[in-house]
């Protein structure tokens, strides 16, 4: 946001998501929506983030555990298929892996700098009930 | 509307809760959320009577102590709905987190306070400390001096506080007991022509906008904090006061009762005036006449609007005087009171920098009586007639004990 005076913003410490008037958000995709450059949506906090989570889209079985517990919204699904993880705002809370009931999990959290080539070898296999 | 209306007569018996309660009711309020307490409790128990009854549409939420009250009016206010609550002392000292996030937000909540003595030790009795707390919280805050102007002043609020060039929550103060339970005659209003001068709210910014989502309550850190200060003190430095003055006009076009932003009584030729505020000023009206028969010119000065503090229309209203006491009905702890500091710096930059004294008086509700007043104008005229102040500058009326005087 711009370093602007005192006289040139809304009163109120109140900051729009949008500019101007918008319609049928619930029926626009988050990628397909103007935020403002106000909306948290255009700010990356992935720098709060310590541990990443990785998905391993090869044992997803699409329950969507993940898309609902996610606090941040992060999950990004589609059509009701699990694509991946908002990196721009996930905090790395690892509730999304925690939830994922899988064998082995289809998520799993990793060291930042693990690229995710190095994360998908070192996926565990089957956990084998005894 | 989807409500009854009432039938008033044109003067009802009501003290200052009614009036206030009737006020709100006629202001057609949305959301009220409160937390009752003494002596300010039948406000919120009358809105919430007249709503039961069906003379309100609107929502009562009550909550589990005065922070959340206010906290349920910064959200029903932000939501987009007229808001208003009251409370007291205690109450109000708990609210007083809450009230900076209201005014910071920009949100018009109408807060009746009743004003109350804060402890310790306990106290349930009127004096200043809980209006004095709250002055620099950001509000606009109105004083009410008897049941009639707590209920006119809470008109004056709603047309001032949602005006979209102000948009800050506004207080209105009456003392507690003094007013808020002593009935008088109050010339009523219908509710046709109060809601008329009211009239309908009209939101900004609300976060029932679907169309234009807001997010309220932000943070900011030193890169946008002292601005957003810098705007809300210019609004009420620069905004407000004409702002009430223009709702004064045209309610005293509507009702014929004249407000005005200091109130000025036998101030034409007087030599010495007492300063006050609340119930106070009906008594120091009623000496002053008095004083003026035994000779002296006495006269009244009562703040009518607290903050923004009237500070040139007081320089204005002192013009000419030789002697001023400044009452405050609150202990300043360690300094002199509020009304004497505030007077000082009107007067200091003029030219007739008068003798100014200041006195505490009526803590915890301890009465004010006019033999008190009368001893006071004497004082205030044996100081123009010495030419010099020949007490200390700050005195205290009506304590048990050996005389307190400091400074």
């Amino acid at each position: 946001m711009a370093n602007i005076g005192w006289d040139e913003f809304e009163i109120g410490a109140m900051l729009r998501t949008f500019d101007g008037k918008i319609d049928d958000i619930a029926g626009t995709l988050q990628e397909d929506r103007a935020y403002s450059p106000n909306s948290s949506f255009v700010a990356s906090v992935a720098d709060w983030r310590i541990k990443k989570p990785v998905f391993n889209k090869d044992f997803c079985i699409d329950c969507q555990f993940c898309w609902v517990y996610c606090p941040d919204l992060s999950i990004i699904a589609r059509d009701k298929k699990m694509i991946g993880v908002d990196m721009d705002h996930c905090k790395g809370c690892g509730i999304c892996v925690e939830v994922c009931p899988t064998n082995p999990k289809s998520l799993l959290m990793f060291n930042e700098h693990t690229d995710e080539e190095t994360a998908l070898a070192q996926w565990p296999t089957k956990e084998e009930k005894e | 509307m989807a409500f009854d209306k009432m039938e008033l007569k044109d003067i009802e018996v009501w003290d200052g809760n009614f009036a206030a309660a009737q006020a709100l009711r006629q202001s057609q309020i949305d959301v009220v959320a409160a937390y009752p307490i003494t002596p300010s409790t039948p406000i919120v128990e009358g809105y919430a009577k007249f709503l039961a009854d069906g003379y309100i549409e609107g929502e009562f939420v009550m909550v589990e102590s005065e922070h959340a009250a206010m906290s349920g009016c910064v959200g029903a206010s932000a939501a987009g709905g007229r808001v208003a609550t009251a409370t007291s002392s205690q109450g109000f000292a708990l609210m007083i987190e809450v009230l900076y996030q209201a005014s910071g937000m920009r949100l018009p909540i109408i807060l009746n306070v009743v004003n109350r003595a804060l402890a310790a030790p306990l106290n349930v009795n009127g004096d200043h400390a809980d209006m004095y707390l709250g002055r620099d919280s950001g509000w606009i805050q109105l004083g009410a001096y008897c049941p009639q102007d707590a209920y006119d002043l809470n008109f004056i609020a709603f047309k001032v506080a949602e005006d979209h060039d102000v948009r800050l929550p506004c207080m209105v103060h009456q003392d507690g007991f003094m007013t808020s339970h002593t009935a008088q005659g109050v010339h009523t209003l219908t509710d046709d022509v109060a809601y008329s001068f009211v009239g309908d709210f009209k939101p900004m910014n609300d976060m029932l906008d679907f169309e234009h989502p807001v997010t309220h309550g932000v943070q900011t850190e030193e890169d946008w904090h002292f601005e957003h200060k810098a705007r809300q003190h210019n609004d009420l430095m620069t905004k407000v006061l004409p702002k009430i003055q223009a709702a004064f006009d045209s309610f005293e076009k509507l009702s014929g009762r004249k407000y005005n932003l200091v109130e000025s009584y036998d101030m034409a030729d007087a030599d010495v005036c007492v300063v006050c505020m609340g119930s106070s000023v009906e008594t120091a009206r009623e000496v002053a006449t008095e004083m003026r028969a035994k000779g002296i010119k006495a006269g009244v000065v009562g703040i009518r609007v607290i903050r923004p503090f009237p500070f040139m229309e007081i320089a204005e209203a002192l013009k000419g005087v030789k002697a001023i006491a400044a009452l405050d009905r609150s202990s300043p702890n360690g300094a002199p009171g509020m009304l004497f500091n505030e007077i000082a710096g009107a007067l200091y930059n003029t030219a007739d920098r008068a003798m100014l004294c200041g006195y505490i008086y009526g803590l915890g509700g301890r009465d004010l009586t006019k033999k008190h007043l009368a001893n006071l104008y004497t004082e205030l005229q044996a100081n123009v007639d010495a030419g010099k102040i020949t007490t200390q500058l700050q005195q205290f009326i009506g304590v048990r004990g050996p005389k307190l005087a400091f400074l």
